[in-house]
């Protein structure tokens, strides 16, 4: 089953140079790792949200929103499509992701 | 046929319904993997049994006759909608059909995936409520409106609820297994807490008029019971068990003709169940002797320290409050906390657990919970300070949702407010 892995981060959070420079050993083992197994399909990180931009059209006319759609206070940082079993091993796969410790993965399935 | 013979195929019917309905489910889940199908041949099987068992008489088995009938039914199904589909794949993948009247289906053949079935229906991956709506569904036999019934729930909300949890466990690939090794332990007390969850709905009701809704607590025992049967190894299942045994032993002791709670102190003994408390203690013994000491292990030692007692004032509060004190470390809570004050409060005296109480209420971590001020009432009383106990017994009836509960907390306060009267101003 294929599952997007969205791996989301409280973006008001600052990591110091040193958590920043063991988050990213860590989250490139954790690639390394699940591409090597063919857990990991594709994936990248996402600049921050405030980089994003919102797009509806209502009545024709193309809306635009200067940010993400949703308020909350977890951004989505990254994505990963994955390939499991089924629902347990991807949340296997999403708890060894060291964003799961002070962030959190949402695990959506294809339909 | 005589009318006498339609009331024994109907008890007939009746028994395999609870003792087998669960097994048929699983087993047509386990076979098809489609939970809709599998509950509605399931149905189609236990309204034949109805049909032909008046004129062919009741089989010798019939769980096995069931689970063939319904097996049957499946692949009725399956092979007209592969028939539609032109998908001979799915067809193959299952068994040749078995005779229920034949001598050829012995029970040994078919599979129980029952603990399978508890696994998935109480993946945590599922909302609590589904989880709990589920297990009564596709274990227990209840019906949607049962179920909408004995949650105080709409019936299309309830609907809504299990066609939402099948659909997150078909489309979010919640597997149908028992879970691996690694992952057994933090699954089955998972499992635990979903049925121990439906026994306490059971038996204080959260809301509304009754106290305890006995069609729960009596469906938690016989899924805890199936449980254990299933899990011999598992202790706490055990536990689980002893624990809901000791409880549901009181039952006609708990609540007066009037439907008030009476509490444990004024309980008439002689009203509980010797025969169900002798069940549980032996379930509890087998459990502790394997050596094993989890939460329901403790829980359940305090329910029999009380279940054993002739009389309330034979209670042996100093082990409870140990064993709180246990389960404390095991599972800290407030909760915990607070009913170790009250086994304190019996040991050492009311100034002893209102001292605990206090520093509970400081740190304000049952902030809402009414057991807390009408704990505090309760000491307060003892202690001789009426005053002091009616206010707290007010803070307490403001918090309790529940009618019987509230009658109870009324009362008291009423007492309180009397001795204050009669201490002058």
């Amino acid at each position: 089953m294929n599952y997007l892995m969205l791996v989301c981060v409280d973006e008001s959070v600052k990591l110091s140079k040193a958590e920043w420079a063991t988050m990213t050993a860590e989250v490139k083992a954790w690639v390394a790792g699940m591409d090597a197994s063919g857990v990991r399909l594709l994936g990248n990180q996402l600049a921050p949200a405030s980089d994003a931009t919102t797009v509806r059209v209502r009545d024709g006319e193309v809306l635009l929103g200067d940010g993400p759609f949703a308020e909350t206070k977890e951004q989505i940082a990254g994505f990963d499509l994955i390939e499991c079993a089924d629902l347990d091993q991807a949340i296997e796969v999403a708890s060894k992701h060291p964003v799961a410790r002070f962030g959190a993965l949402q695990v959506r399935p294809y339909i | 046929m005589t009318e006498q013979h339609t009331a024994d195929v109907r008890a007939a019917v009746d028994d395999a319904f609870r003792a087998d309905w669960g097994k048929v489910v699983a087993t047509l889940i386990g076979m098809t993997g489609d939970w809709d199908l599998a509950e509605e041949c399931a149905q189609d099987a236990f309204a034949q049994a109805l049909r032909v068992w008046p004129s062919g008489g009741i089989p010798q088995r019939p769980g096995a006759w069931l689970t063939t009938v319904a097996r049957n039914r499946a692949l009725d199904r399956l092979r007209r909608r592969v028939s539609e589909a032109d998908k001979l794949k799915q067809a193959s993948l299952l068994s040749p059909p078995g005779n229920p009247e034949g001598g050829g289906v012995d029970a040994g053949d078919i599979p129980d995936d029952r603990l399978r079935l508890i696994f998935t229906c109480c993946h945590p991956a599922l909302p609590l409520e589904a989880r709990v709506a589920l297990t009564l569904r596709t274990l227990a036999g209840l019906s949607t409106a049962e179920i909408a019934r004995a949650f105080l729930t709409a019936e299309p909300t309830m609907a809504k609820r299990l066609v939402r949890a099948k659909q997150k466990i078909r489309n979010a690939g919640i597997p149908y297994r028992v879970p691996p090794a690694h992952l057994l332990p933090e699954r089955t007390s998972g499992v635990l807490a979903v049925l121990y969850l439906l026994f306490n709905e059971g038996y204080t009701a959260t809301a509304g008029g009754r106290l305890v809704r006995h069609d729960l607590c009596a469906e938690a025992i016989r899924l805890a019971r199936a449980l254990v049967g299933l899990m011999p190894d598992e202790p706490e299942a055990q536990a689980l068990l002893a624990l809901m045994l000791f409880h549901n032993a009181r039952r006609a002791g708990r609540v007066n003709a009037a439907g008030d709670v009476v509490t444990l102190e004024d309980q008439d003994r002689s009203l509980w169940d010797q025969r169900e408390i002798g069940e549980a203690v032996v379930v509890l013994d087998a459990a502790a002797r394997r050596g094993h000491r989890g939460p329901y292990l403790v829980q359940a030692a305090i329910a029999r320290c009380h279940a054993t007692a002739w009389a309330a004032a034979d209670t042996d509060w100093a082990l409870i409050a140990d064993l709180y004190g246990v389960l404390e470390q095991m599972v800290p809570s407030p909760v915990v906390e607070l009913n170790r004050a009250v086994a304190v409060g019996m040991a050492q005296g009311p100034q002893a657990g209102l001292d605990l109480v206090e520093a509970l209420a400081t740190s304000g971590r049952l902030d809402g919970y009414y057991l807390l001020p009408a704990t505090r009432a309760d000491l307060l009383r003892r202690l001789g300070r009426p005053a002091d106990a009616a206010r707290s017994y007010r803070d307490a009836l403001g918090l309790a949702v529940n009618d019987a509960e509230r009658r109870y907390l009324a009362k008291r306060l009423a007492e309180a407010e009397a001795d204050v009267e009669s201490d002058g101003p």
